[in-house]
């Protein structure tokens, strides 16, 4: 593994890949469609459009649009392309990544240096997938006295949690994975698993530094849980719902950051916190405890956490979006879809395209609540990550006094600024939202 | 506490049937407390240097700590009992290679007075100059490693970066980058390019331009200033017994430069200003560093101006000098970390008798211990860097 370089030869490489194919398609044609056929014996076929279905109609419509678009529409209402492609575990690992690349080259041009430069050939783009290539192909090193279980199903306990997060995150009208009336409840319920993976990640390392870098970590995460929860209840007030999409959708006028400025600042620095970005990276305080929690962690097990931490960031951003920012809602700029291309399809010179009868697979509603929380959510990430260049680290004493005095006490007048705003009728039945 | 015997009653020998062990004399065995974790800050942490540091702590607070150097130690003063005087250039200015020119300096002055050496007077200006250029390369590498230390990671950036100025014109100066090994005894090594007085001008004028707005991100910065302040807080008194020297000494309070109050070369005809701060704590002992750089700037500028234009920069020395029988001689600089003293005894031989180096960097690590007892951990790095130690000096 660690000496492909030398021993790489091209000519061998594409000979291993022919090799592969070779055994796939044989295996396909000795096992695969025997298997098929005896499924089909036994099973009754669906009928689709009035024709039954068998693996001959399914190959046909990988040639015929007009066949293959229902299908594909039928595929983006199930729940797994909801889970996997697009508000869900794809489009936020997209963003994640994304903001890996501008957090290394703004930091970068922050302090007058280059950043990634080599990877791909504009600016170090592909540095993020020779990053993670490195760390696949790494050695796992599990420390002798770890408690092994609890140690290997940490990292991946910690993506699971980020991206059961990113689940009640809705990025359009009616573009959400969970679409649950308790939805902000669920999402506190989500935030309260972080501390205890990472203390039992820290406690199963059997080891000192992970141990007080989980210990800061689970201080706090959980001292600031309730100013985070607190800063929110000017919104449920105001808004009367738990349920995240209609409290992107109450904000068609105003969002609430203008009347909750309060709150949101709040929020914005309990997120810090909980997101343990600088200057609140304590757990992971690099000159005093070596990288906190995560020292013992190696190879494609790091990975994971970092993967996690950047989900987790996307869905923060987001929940700050949807709360204070008006989530999907904003100017309509995305133009409506052509509609002669439904009806008799368009023709440029000598080529026609379409007639496509189902084509339009987003709405254009979608589209542009898509592009307008995608922007903000590329702001507020901005704005999370421009600390890393300024502050310095501060001190759990400081930390927990912010939280416990500084942060709660605000949190209190925000809730009596949206008690004040909603029986002064400003806010509210019959007043300007 | 010597000759502590242990019986079979006891936590130490718990399950060994009838075994007593006596301990040496001067050991005492330690009773562990269940509270207390022992930590081993080094030498393969990120937060330490090239020693260790055993922290005891309780909770959040360091309870006691340990400095633990030596992992560095070459053998620079036995091996410069080998060398004769020009050939113990290179090698003693390996302890500080970023501040080669003046860990350099006492010895070059030392071996001056036992060969009985004149140097010229374009010479001594040049080697001022080379001095304060290196004390700044050095500060700007010390604050690099400051920032990291409290995680500002553009205050490592910045720092290194900028410090590519200086160290562009001491290649220009002296042909090295880094390990320059300019001073010989009877002068400097070779003489000023042409044109380097404008040159020198101009990239100074322009660090110094640079280094004032590090206060704006780093020194007037509230989290900064929050964490700093008020923490390893080293009284006047202290300061002077534990025999710190140095940033560290001004940042208590003292007001003593070697510079100003013992001028070696030309340094009495310059104005130096030494920068004294009263509260002798983290944020003191890490802003006077960074006036320290902004008056090397000056003393720059003046030396610049008052050199003279041309002239010998070197004497001609007799091949394998020798010194006039037996001698010694103690000479001390005040170096980016404080006073730097260099004693030679010459037996009369090509080679000296013995070189001793006191070095400011161990001084200031003996403040250590007393500053972090009692301190939370989250201060270690920075009580510990803003102590202006450099493992590698206090080690030799």
């Amino acid at each position: 593994m660690s000496v492909i370089a030398p021993k790489f030869k091209l000519s061998e490489f594409i000979k291993s890949l022919l090799d592969n194919i070779f055994w796939i398609i044989l295996l396909l044609v000795l096992v695969g469609f025997p298997a098929v056929f005896m499924i089909l014996f036994v099973i009754p076929l669906p009928v689709i459009d009035g024709e039954l279905l068998t693996p001959f109609l399914a190959l046909t419509w990988l040639a015929d649009p007009t066949r293959i678009l229902p299908v594909v529409q039928a595929f983006m209402t199930t729940d797994i392309f909801r889970v996997m492609a697009f508000p869900g575990f794809g489009f936020a690992a997209l963003l994640a990544a994304g903001t890996i690349f501008v957090e290394r080259k703004m930091l970068a041009k922050l302090q007058l240096r280059v950043g990634p430069f080599y990877c791909g050939k504009f600016e170090g783009i592909l540095q993020l997938m020779g990053d993670g290539l490195k760390l696949i192909s790494k050695e796992i090193i599990i420390p002798a006295k770890a408690d092994k279980p609890i140690f290997w199903a940490a990292p991946v306990l910690f993506v699971a949690a980020a991206a059961a997060f990113v689940a009640f995150i809705p990025v359009a009208p009616g573009w959400v994975v969970a679409d649950v009336d308790l939805g902000l409840l669920g999402v506190f319920a989500v935030i309260g698993f972080f501390p205890i993976i990472t203390i039992l990640s820290a406690w199963s390392a059997n080891s000192k530094f992970p141990f007080i870098g989980g210990i800061r970590a689970l201080f706090q995460m959980v001292s600031f849980e309730i100013p985070l929860i607190l800063s929110l209840l000017g919104v449920v007030m105001l808004t009367g719902s738990l349920n995240l999409s209609e409290i992107a959708a109450s904000q068609s006028v105003f969002p609430w950051i203008v009347f909750l400025p309060v709150g949101a600042i709040v929020f914005f620095i309990t997120m810090l916190a909980e997101l343990e970005r600088i200057p609140f990276d304590l757990p992971e305080a690099e000159s005093e405890i070596v990288a906190g929690w995560l020292t013992e962690l190696s190879g494609m097990m790091y990975g994971l956490v970092q993967l996690g931490t950047y989900l987790k960031l996307y869905a923060f951003a987001g929940l700050f979006v949807v709360l204070f920012l008006g989530g999907w809602n904003g100017p309509m700029v995305v133009p409506p879809f052509p509609a002669e291309l439904l009806t008799t399809g368009i023709t440029i010179g000598p080529i026609t395209a379409g007639p496509f009868p189902g084509l339009p697979l987003f709405t254009q509603e979608m589209l542009n609540g898509t592009l307008m929380f995608v922007l903000k959510t590329g702001g507020v990430i901005f704005f999370i990550l421009l600390p890393r260049g300024v502050f310095p680290r501060i001190r759990v004493d400081m930390l927990l006094n912010l939280g416990w005095t500084k942060l709660i006490g605000l949190a209190f007048v925000n809730i009596f600024i949206a008690l004040g705003l909603l029986y002064a009728g400003v806010l509210g039945p019959g007043g300007l939202q | 506490m010597g000759g502590l015997t242990s019986t079979s009653k006891g936590l130490y020998n718990k399950g060994k049937i009838g075994m007593t062990f006596k301990l040496p004399p001067g050991l005492a065995l330690q009773k562990v407390d269940e509270r207390i974790m022992t930590l081993n800050v080094g030498p393969q942490h990120p937060g330490s240097g090239h020693m260790r540091l055993i922290v005891q702590i309780d909770g959040d607070y360091i309870v006691a700590c340990d400095p633990d150097p030596g992992y560095v130690h070459r053998g620079e003063e036995k091996m410069a009992e080998y060398r004769n005087y020009i050939l113990n250039i290179p090698h003693l200015e390996r302890p500080v290679i970023h501040d080669s020119c003046n860990v350099l300096y006492p010895y070059v002055l030392g071996s001056e007075e036992i060969l009985g050496i004149e140097v010229p007077e374009r010479a001594k200006y040049v080697r001022v100059i080379a001095s304060e250029l290196n004390r700044c390369i050095y500060i700007m590498y010390w604050l690099a490693i400051y920032g990291i230390f409290l995680g500002h990671s553009t205050m490592f950036m910045w720092p290194a970066g900028d410090r590519e100025l200086l160290i562009d014109l001491m290649e220009k100066m002296t042909g090295a980058r880094v390990t320059h090994a300019h001073f010989v005894p009877g002068g400097v090594r070779n003489d000023l390019p042409p044109n380097f007085e404008d040159v020198c001008l101009r990239q100074v004028n322009y660090f110094e331009k640079r280094i004032k707005e590090y206060a704006a991100i780093f020194y007037d910065n509230p989290i900064l200033i929050a964490r700093t302040r008020d923490t390893g807080i080293l009284s006047r008194q202290d300061a002077i017994r534990y025999g710190t020297t140095g940033s560290v000494l001004r940042a208590s309070g003292v007001d003593y430069d070697l510079r100003v109050k013992e001028p070696y070369d030309v340094y009495e005809e310059l104005d130096v200003h030494t920068n004294v701060m009263k509260e002798g704590d983290s944020y003191a002992r890490s802003k006077i560093p960074w006036l320290d750089m902004l008056e090397s700037c000056n003393i720059i500028r003046q030396a610049l101006q008052k050199m003279p234009k041309s002239g010998s920069v070197r004497t001609k020395l007799k091949p394998n000098p020798k010194g006039k029988g037996l001698d010694s001689v103690y000479k001390r600089v005040e170096s980016g970390r404080g006073s730097l003293g260099c004693y030679i005894v010459s037996d009369g031989k090509v080679e000296p008798y013995r070189v001793k180096l006191s070095v400011p960097s161990f001084r200031n690590l003996i403040a250590l211990p007393n500053l972090l007892r009692g301190e939370k951990l989250g201060n270690m790095p920075s009580v510990y860097w803003s102590l202006n130690y450099w493992p590698v000096e206090a080690d030799r």
